[in-house]
């Protein structure tokens, strides 16, 4: 095991995004707190999405997931996919850093960059509402769970991609219908039957669940049964992208 | 004793093109080794294959002794390789580029003062903490150079390093990879400029179309061409009279400018005795002759059968 290489992969991961944080970290916030000040603002007196809990309660735990999952995602995919394009991950694949360092190394920047812009989000809404922490494990889990899941969704579409089109096509028709159907606005039972039981396939919808379990104490399921298949679908991307990296399936020619 | 480079049996097919076929050679520990070839030989894949970024169809190399698919890491750990085209990340800065690639490797802060020397060495140090996007092409040719040294490779593959560079830089180049062969390092060079292989590579292999067509030591290489240039120089213009002079030199004749008249000699069958002879019963008068040796480059074309890009 490398674990120096490993670690530089991840710490230079990880520099990359801080050196550009007002794209990578502030923006994101800045895109959340417009929305909380849409739709908090206008709908918070009218709507009581679960017993006791007021619209604001319910879409502020939703939010903070759905920015934790976007930016994660940018993350892995805009980092491997710059480097593709001009050529430097070669640097990378030149060295004794294995497929498991290197899947390692994208992922865990990818989470740290997703519960920064959470954490960012999160106290940023303390304007509009202060929000109990109901279960600390949940919310941490949960958290680390998806933005691990959509980095490395971020490294498989990044791998896949040929162009950037391709990258935006996967962020534009994968990733922002899945977080948009997935509960983060509005309950899914208050869809028509058919979209509500369609949203029960959706992976991202068990973890916006469980994380809004998280803080609420409250969730439309139980939030073990929404960690056991946020993690199955975890190991499921996880191996997908192994075998990638291992395969060197549009990486090594 | 194994050798630095393995190559054994490699075949490369994309498709339906062969990019490489049964090759087969070593390169000795220390050694100053060419390889060359046009375009589309096969020699970028070959290096690649080195490297771990191409998977060849069959065939294995071994680095060190180190297999570069079976045991990867080692293999890597021995070979630096300067890639032709002009990469780098746009987000760090020089000395931030060139610890992290050291990082990769596994060094940590000891490796530091190693690559301070780089620094100085490539004649880097007032761009250390200049962006790497901002430095022109021949600097970002030194990182990349730095780069591939940052690990202290046995080994170390330059894949057209002085393509476009200008001859301050060149002069920089050579001296530098002359001093990491006086040290010990194994060196293999691509270039397209013959005579950079002439003048400093030991052995050469040319590749064409994806074979093996040639390898040998450069002294021997150069005399598998059997010609020599004899060129003389005449009191008058013999332009005009070329029709007049005696067949057996006419069919020798390679350039005729004005006063000067160059043939291309067999070694064994044309004598220069017989030529001179031929020329004097002509009626001309000669002034000044002299015979030019052959260089790679013509044995890289008759090899070839084309031109070097040069």
């Amino acid at each position: 095991m490398n674990n120096r290489g490993f670690f530089t992969l991840f710490a230079k991961e990880v520099w990359r995004f801080l050196k550009v944080w007002v794209q990578t970290i502030l923006a994101p916030v800045v895109t959340v707190f417009l929305y909380l000040l849409v739709f908090a603002s206008v709908l918070s007196d009218n709507i009581e999405v679960y017993k006791g809990v007021g619209y604001s309660e319910f879409l502020i735990p939703g939010l903070i997931m759905m920015a934790v999952l976007q930016n994660a995602f940018a993350n892995s995919s805009s980092s491997l996919f710059q480097a593709k394009q001009n050529g430097s991950i070669i640097f990378i694949l030149l060295s004794p850093v294995s497929s498991m360092e290197f899947y390692l190394a994208y992922v865990l920047a990818s989470i740290v960059r997703g519960i920064c812009v959470g954490i960012g989000v999160w106290i940023v809404t303390w304007i509009f509402t202060i929000l109990p922490g109901y279960n600390l494990m949940m919310i941490t889990g949960f958290a680390i769970l998806g933005s691990g899941t959509l980095g490395s969704l971020g490294l498989i579409a990044s791998i896949w991609a040929d162009k950037w089109d391709h990258i935006s096509a996967f962020q534009n028709f994968v990733i922002l219908p899945l977080s948009f159907l997935s509960g983060v606005f509005f309950s899914i039972e208050s869809l028509p039957p058919f979209w509500s039981k369609v949203s029960y396939f959706n992976p991202f919808f068990y973890l916006i669940d469980g994380f809004r379990f998280g803080f609420l104490g409250t969730s439309e399921i139980s939030p073990y049964f929404s960690l056991m298949i946020g993690s199955i679908f975890f190991l499921f991307v996880s191996a997908l992208c192994i075998g990638m990296l291992k395969s060197g399936y549009k990486l090594r020619y | 004793m194994s050798p630095a480079v393995n190559i054994s049996k490699i075949n490369k097919k994309y498709g339906n093109l062969h990019a490489l076929r049964d090759i087969n050679f070593s390169i000795e520990k220390s050694s100053y080794f060419g390889l060359l070839g046009p375009n589309g030989a096969g020699k970028s894949t070959l290096i690649n294959i080195m490297a771990g970024l191409v998977i060849p169809t069959s065939g294995a190399i071994e680095i060190m002794g180190y297999n570069v698919s079976t045991m990867w890491r080692k293999a890597r750990m021995s070979v630096g390789i300067v890639p032709q085209e002009l990469v780098y990340d746009s987000f760090f800065t020089v000395r931030e580029m060139l610890r992290l690639q050291s990082g990769y490797f596994g060094y940590g802060s000891e490796n530091y003062p190693w690559i301070d020397q780089l620094i100085e060495s490539l004649r880097l140090t007032e761009k250390s903490g200049e962006n790497l996007q901002r430095l022109s092409g021949g600097m970002k040719r030194r990182v990349l150079i730095a780069q591939a040294l940052v690990h202290k490779p046995r080994v170390i593959v330059l894949d057209e390093p002085t393509a476009g560079v200008d001859v301050e830089l060149r002069q920089v180049l050579w001296d530098l990879t002359r001093e990491l062969h006086g040290e010990g390092h194994t060196i293999l060079l691509t270039t397209h400029y013959i005579e950079e292989a002439e003048a400093l590579c030991q052995e050469i292999a040319i590749l064409d179309k994806g074979r093996l067509v040639a390898m040998d030591t450069t002294k021997d290489l150069l005399k598998r061409y059997p010609y020599r240039f004899f060129t003389i120089k005449f009191s008058e213009d013999v332009s005009a009279r070329i029709e007049a002079l005696p067949e057996s030199v006419k069919k020798l004749v390679v350039s005729c400018k004005g006063k000067q008249l160059t043939l291309k000699l067999h070694r064994e069958k044309d004598r220069i005795g017989g030529v001179l002879e031929a020329l004097i019963s002509a009626g001309t008068y000669i002034v000044d002759m002299q015979t030019d040796e052959p260089g790679l480059e013509e044995v890289f074309r008759a090899l070839t059968g084309e031109h070097s890009d040069e």
